[in-house]
């Protein structure tokens, strides 16, 4: 009968669990407050201003020579670094989880440097290290290889960006891994290649997919670290975020707009498609 | 745990596979770092000292600060209300709060600048309403302001939010049952449980907050003295080919990101907060 006697109005009003904590109404409040007015309003007009425009004059600007130029550039430019970092990121998570080597708590902490250190120093430092006579563009231009001011330099320093996604993705998955199935692969006579490919690999795949999609969708929107190392020429080396930059310089409010919508639907694509996908994988594994 | 020869490799391909790891991590993570401060000294001491303390350069260092100053604690005061209400109450809607929190992560820093344009800058939809009343957001020390705030939004809640859930909520229902009141038992309970997941999140916050550059970049205008950061400063000297002008600056930028991989990475050994589904 207990049920029965809690008082009608005390079940209509409370939509969430009954809690002896208060704040619930401060906190909440606030959050979806600020929330709103910080985040949601601001990205909402990118949104409105877009459909002001009408689909004619949104594709005009929005899908032109130039824009779509940039498009494939920031998007292959993005792909590559972040199957790059993909290969070697999955190479350093399985070191530092594996193996013991001297200094290995200064290698962990420096793959934080990326997101430690400003985009715009970290584009400075690659651009000295690659231009033609730079650290180690000198050695490499006698060999024919430009790296700065082509979209060659764009993919190092989308590399150097995207790297500690990957590693601190597959960090923890792999770390772990229960020892006992690779124990099991190795009594049922597999090689340490087999086990690698057919059990540890398939365990740590969702991570690595993961690093990936966090990887390439960074690199998409990547502006500081870019502009120096990529000689910025329209059609050429001009990443999507530049041109952006370049249309509102020249007061195009319409161009930065439609670009800039065209580059946050493509982002959100992903993480949905990614938050889908991970879910799907969650519920194979009965997890 | 024991390991056998039938589950890790031979010692020689272990020291292949860390040689191939290192020199990957030494030509593009260390080598930048170490050609930052190079090239900031190329010229001695002197030139460098020379380049930190002109007059744009000490404006950039204090607009920076201040910026770090105000929209920091904002953010603080945002993620430990957010995480308050998400962790100890069970609502409909809470994932896709947290998916709201996280939005700011995945739209390009020239994106996030741009917004604040298209709302408060002269074309913008509240510009002419803001003139009217003199108001100056865009191109100004506010407009800098809410764009740090709006790219760093997701830093604090995103660490107190799996703290404070694996924490649960135990502790605070003691002490409200043995008659604390809320603000009691936030200073006394909850504030000393996730203080070093708090301090985690603050650094990273801080370190974003400083060295913000594409957002910054579209909303400040580039005034020199007024409306120029540490990391814009960097890049005007750059373009103005005065390259130990724009490394010094760029190494205190460096050493600070440095300090914060340093204190991140003790508190992650002596708490034990590693917890590497945080990554931005």
């Amino acid at each position: 009968m207990s049920s029965l006697a809690t008082p009608f109005s005390v079940r209509k009003t409370s939509w969430r669990q009954p809690s002896v904590l208060p704040g619930f109404g401060l906190t909440f409040g606030f959050s979806l407050v600020w929330l709103t007015l910080i985040v949601l309003i601001p990205l909402a007009t990118i949104f409105l201003k877009s459909a002001g425009m009408g689909w004619h004059g949104f594709v005009e600007v929005g899908f032109s020579h130039r824009a779509i130029a940039a498009y494939r550039l920031s998007f292959g430019t993005a792909a590559a670094a972040a199957l790059i970092n993909a290969v070697f990121g999955l190479l350093v998570a399985w070191v530092l989880v594996r193996y013991r080597f001297p200094g290995k708590r200064f290698v962990s902490a420096l793959v934080d440097l990326p997101f430690a250190l400003p985009t715009a120093v970290a584009g400075i430092a690659l651009t000295a290290l690659y231009a033609p006579r730079g650290w180690i563009g000198q050695y490499l231009e006698p060999l024919g290889v430009t790296v700065a001011f082509t979209p060659l330099g764009i993919i190092i320093a989308l590399v150097f960006i995207g790297l500690p996604f990957v590693v601190r993705s597959v960090e923890p998955v792999l770390a772990d891994l229960g020892r006992d199935v690779e124990e099991a692969a190795a009594t049922l006579g597999a090689n340490r290649i087999q086990t690698f490919s057919q059990v540890i690999f398939p365990a740590i795949a969702p991570a690595l997919v993961t690093g990936f999609a966090l990887a390439f969708a960074r690199g998409v929107g990547e502006y500081g670290s870019v502009i120096f190392i990529s000689g910025n020429m329209p059609g050429k080396t001009e990443i999507a975020p530049l041109l952006i930059v370049t249309q509102l310089e020249q007061y195009a409010y319409d161009g930065a707009t439609a670009i800039a919508t065209v580059m946050m639907v493509f982002s959100f694509v992903i993480l949905f498609g990614l938050n889908a996908w991970q879910a799907a994988q969650r519920r194979r594994l009965g997890a | 745990m024991s390991r056998t020869a039938s589950t890790t490799e031979g010692r020689t391909s272990q020291a292949l596979l860390i040689a191939a790891a290192m020199i990957f991590l030494a030509f593009f993570l260390l080598l930048p770092l170490v050609a930052v401060f190079t090239e900031a000294f190329k010229q001695g001491i002197g030139a460098f000292g020379q380049a930190v303390m002109h007059p744009d350069a000490w404006a950039a260092i204090r607009l920076t600060l201040l910026i770090a100053a105000i929209s920091v604690p904002l953010n603080v005061v945002f993620g430990v209300a957010a995480s308050w209400a998400i962790t100890k109450f069970h609502f409909p809607g809470r994932h896709l709060l947290i998916t709201f929190i996280d939005l700011p992560f995945s739209v390009s820093p020239v994106v996030s600048g741009l917004i604040f344009v298209l709302l408060f800058g002269a074309h913008g939809l509240l510009g002419p309403w803001l003139a009217e009343h003199d108001i100056k957001i865009i191109f100004a020390v506010p407009g800098i302001v809410l764009a740090t705030v709006f790219i760093t939004f997701p830093f604090v809640a995103r660490e107190l939010i799996p703290l404070m859930q694996e924490q649960g909520k135990d502790d605070e229902e003691a002490a409200i049952s043995l008659g604390a009141n809320g603000w009691q038992t936030f200073w006394h309970v909850t504030l000393p449980n996730i203080r070093w997941g708090l301090l985690y999140g603050v650094l990273l916050c801080n370190a974003r907050a400083m060295g913000e550059f594409g957002a910054v970049s579209v909303v400040s205008g580039h005034i020199r003295g007024e409306t120029n950061t540490m990391p814009l400063h960097v890049e005007i000297l750059y373009n103005e080919y005065d390259f130990v002008g724009a490394f010094a600056v760029a190494s205190l930028l460096a050493a600070l990101a440095l300090v914060t991989l340093i204190a991140k990475s003790i508190l992650e050994w002596r708490f034990d907060l590693h917890h590497g589904g945080a990554v931005h």
